[in-house]
């Protein structure tokens, strides 16, 4: 096991790498400069300004001397400063990445818990798979901002339950959490309600669960001890990947319900140019898919014995 | 020029005012009233810093108009007034004088006298000193403040006194006592980061670390909270000795997606959205037709010009004929009644009808089909069997047409002049690009091949020089500054664009300007289509908001702001 952790430790480490110089070589490449981009919103700067700005902001020198500056910073855990927002990337990063874990978090949560008992309620009595199938058809099929736009007006314009949106003011955290949330979650719960299900099905055919129920197995025994743990196998993959997934934000329901968080920060340094905070964001990023995978793993491992011994 | 940043999913939340739009018809009553002493407004960007000298952004414009008073601004009458200064210096009042500079130009000096008992919000009173501080931070080329135009021709600064200050210029215009951006700024708080490292000042200065520090504000408010990309706070200022506010708090939202800006609106979550940044016009006014009157709405129109740029070197656009036919067989009149509600008045020029310098007289091409086709014809460009004109030469009369991807609004009205068009026999062809792409790359570097729609955006009298002059075509050996990018060039409207601004009489300036008109409205460097105006949406009870159209924006009054 710490061999097996060791090494894929090394991996993640290897692609962060590799990921990091392809995606300031992408950035760089990308159509317009900042200081272009500015000069179009502002008339009044002319081409010395231009070429100022570029200098002040190192856009004047070569690619491969900006890339080993920025990695070389990044290495002695100096993230830079944002072009775009004025401030340490850092101090950035850490309150967006609050925001989208709890926006992204308790969706994950929610979603993962319904969808599964969803899914454990269609398998194991098939009158209410139909129900279920319509359930998940619907989350999967409604767009998000659609879905966020509806639960705006039904609770917050017509019935003013609940806040329309807007990040959290002191004292009413969850009330501005309960709309975004809940958008979140209808989306995903789908698929873990589909995947749960058909996972469920096929474990429930398996012979060693008919010997299991021969030897006087309750269902519900047969359910939770036997069926699920290997049932929930490939749910928890799906759940890794989302978890990566919503850690770069949920950008389409932050920008719905105006919370600032991952998806926006990351949309917004990218269009913006501004190459340090892209960068460190999407690294993060990508960090948290691979720990998350590699999470999955170890889970997988601990509930499957067959998994151990390989 | 238009702002290249949207929010991000816009189409998409387009879509999304659908169902708004269908139940917000279903409600009766608003969501309970605020205490009339706080007042929330929606606005759909927010600013990527508080300094009020780097970065030029409208949302920062917005916020600072609050919390900050500049030496002059432009009024909602389009007047140059004093803020923080006491009188508005004029050769008459002689507080201006023309003199000659130490290199043998011709110069002038002006002297502004700060406003008896300014104070930062610490009370540390406004003086001289501060404004000594601007200038010397922005003659600095490392400290990156914006346009440095204002810096490099403001040679010397003079402290006469606490609060007496006389700027020598080594250019004569008649902008000679607009300040634009600069302004005191508090040299106590200041100078020491700016000395440090002036390189490193736009990452240290207090407006970004320190934000809610009170020495940093001398307008009637002060910002006292900040949640980065989400709002900001601000209070009564206890040092301001104008006119006391009305409101004890000041919350501003930022919510980019308009959909969602109106259910917060709708919700009661925000009292007003700002018009400066505020919904599109076609969804204001839709808002305005589902709720009657449990909203006031304002439509002012300002100083964005939306026009389209085109190749004066284009086969087809370089015969001055042409470009008139593409004009009359454009129907400008019926475009901006359908789609917005006749609210968006029609352009003739690139000056504003409320520009104290717009000629009523200027020429003016009505829609006319059967003149555009007499005078495409007498150019030579003959209906082919398709019913697309060519020339002698069997060129096809079809021109690449392009704006900004994403813009609902431009995407509609191209579709619909590709269709007006083509019943005159031109024919376009639509190539859209990402803002980023089209301002920075296409536009800039002149790669656009016909006709570009985008919109520009300038001040009172303010002299097109950049976009007409022909020493500001993009070029590569002068780093493709300049924003001529159709390549316009008439030697008269080259000495116009160059003479007006030095021509310090008003009535010889405006005979001028009319001339500029007169050539703009007769050889078509672009084509007029309108300028836009800002939706205002305001509750009931507010009153005193005076919306200007420019980009001094009506936060700068609002210690005028009342509730009934």
């Amino acid at each position: 096991m710490t061999r097996l952790l060791a090494s894929r430790l090394a991996q993640i480490a290897v692609t962060l790498a590799i990921l990091s110089f392809c995606a300031f070589a992408l950035i760089a490449l990308m159509p317009g400069d900042p200081i272009e981009v500015a000069i179009a919103g502002d008339p009044r700067l002319t081409g010395e300004d231009a070429q100022r700005m570029r200098a002040l902001h190192g856009l004047d020198r070569p690619f491969h001397e900006r890339y080993l500056a920025w990695a070389g910073g990044l290495i002695r855990g100096e993230f830079g400063y944002s072009r775009l927002f004025a401030q340490p990337v850092a101090s950035l990063l850490g309150p967006a990445l609050l925001s989208t874990l709890a926006l992204a978090g308790t969706a994950l949560l929610i979603a993962l818990a319904l969808g599964v008992a969803l899914g454990a309620l269609a398998a194991s009595r098939p009158r209410a798979a139909p129900a279920v199938d319509g359930i998940a058809v619907m989350g999967q099929a409604m767009p998000t901002f659609w879905l966020g736009i509806l639960l705006i007006i039904l609770f917050a314009v017509t019935l003013g339950w609940l806040p329309a949106g807007g990040a959290a003011d002191a004292g009413t955290g969850l009330a501005y959490l309960v709309l975004p949330v809940a958008t979140l979650a209808i989306a995903h719960l789908a698929a873990y309600a589909r995947h749960s299900a058909a996972s469920l099905e096929a474990t429930l055919t398996e012979p060693w669960i008919r010997t299991a129920r021969a030897r006087g197995a309750s269902e519900r025994v047969v359910l939770l001890r036997h069926a699920f743990p290997n049932a929930a196998l490939p749910v928890l993959q799906i759940a890794a990947l989302d978890a990566g997934a919503l850690a770069g934000g949920a950008l389409v329901t932050e920008t719905v319900f105006a919370r600032p968080g991952m998806g926006k920060l990351l949309y917004d340094a990218v269009m913006g140019n501004d190459t340090n905070l892209a960068l460190v964001a999407l690294l993060l990023v990508a960090l948290v898919t691979m720990l998350a995978t590699l999470g999955a793993d170890l889970a997988q491992r601990l509930l499957d014995p067959r998994l151990r011994e390989k | 020029m238009t702002r290249p940043r949207r929010a991000a999913g816009q189409a998409a939340a387009r879509i999304g005012a659908l169902p708004l739009a269908l139940v917000a018809t279903l409600l009766s009553a608003p969501a309970a009233a605020q205490p009339r002493d706080t007042l929330t407004i929606g606005i759909t960007q927010y600013p990527s810093t508080f300094h009020p000298n780097i970065e030029n952004m409208a949302a920062k414009s917005y916020v600072l108009g609050f919390a900050r008073r500049p030496l002059t601004a432009y009024g909602a009458d389009w007047r140059l007034t004093c803020l923080a200064c006491e009188t508005l210096p004029s050769l008459e009042n002689g507080l201006a004088e023309r003199e000659t500079t130490p290199d043998g130009k011709a110069g002038i000096r002006v002297t502004f006298r700060l406003r008896q008992g300014t104070s930062w919000g610490d009370g540390t009173p406004v003086t001289s000193e501060d404004l000594r501080f601007a200038w010397e931070a922005g003659r600095e080329a490392a400290t990156g403040f914006g346009p440095a135009e204002f810096y490099r021709s403001a040679y010397e600064l003079i402290v006469v006194d606490p609060r007496t200050v006389t700027l020598r210029f080594d250019r004569v215009t008649f902008e000679y006592a607009s300040m634009g951006d600069f302004q005191p700024l508090p040299a106590h708080i200041e100078r020491a980061r700016w000395q440090a490292d002036p390189r490193a000042y736009r990452t240290r200065t207090a407006y970004d670390t320190e934000t809610t520090n009170p020495a940093l504000w001398n307008g009637p408010y002060r910002i006292t909270a900040v949640q980065p990309g989400a709002s900001i706070t601000l209070e009564r200022n206890a040092a301001w000795n104008g006119a006391a506010p009305h409101f004890r708090r000041i919350v501003i939202r930022t919510v980019e997606n308009t959909p969602a800006l109106e259910a917060q609106l709708l919700a009661g979550q925000v009292d007003m959205v700002a018009g400066e940044l505020g919904l599109p016009i076609e969804q204001a006014i839709a808002l305005e037709r589902r709720t009657g009157n449990r909203f006031r709405f304002l439509y002012q129109p300002g100083l964005i010009y939306e026009h389209m740029d085109l190749r004066h070197d284009h086969v087809a656009l370089a015969d001055r004929r042409v470009r008139q036919a593409l004009l009359m067989a454009t129907d400008r009149a019926q475009i901006t009644e359908r789609l917005f509600g006749g609210r968006q008045p029609v352009a003739h020029t690139s000056v504003n009808p409320l520009d104290p310098m717009h000629d009523p007289q200027v020429r003016q091409w009505p829609f006319d089909l059967a003149r555009a086709r007499a005078l495409l014809d007498e150019a030579g460009w003959t209906p082919g069997p398709d019913g697309i004109r060519r020339n002698a030469a069997g060129e096809r009369l079809s021109l690449e047409f392009m704006t900004t991807a994403g813009n609902r609004a431009r995407e509609q009205v191209q579709q619909v002049l590709q269709g007006m068009w083509r019943q005159a026999g031109i024919e376009a062809r639509i190539r859209n690009e990402p803002p980023r792409v089209f301002f920075a790359e296409t536009l800039s570097r002149r790669r656009f091949q016909g006709l570009a729609l985008f919109a520009w955006i300038s001040a009172p009298e303010s002299v097109p020089r950049s976009s007409l002059h022909s020493d500001e075509i993009p070029r590569e050996e002068r780093n493709w500054s300049g924003q001529n990018y159709g390549g316009f060039r008439n030697a008269e409207m080259d000495v116009l664009t160059h003479s007006i601004p030095e021509e310090l009489d008003r009535e010889r300036r405006r005979e001028m300007w009319r001339r500029l008109q007169a050539i703009y409205a007769e050889e078509l460097p672009a084509i007029p289509l309108w300028f836009r105006a800002d939706a205002h949406v305001w509750p009931t009870w507010l009153d005193g908001v005076r919306p200007t159209g420019h980009l001094n924006a009506s936060p700068l009054w609002a210690e005028e702001w009342r509730a009934r």
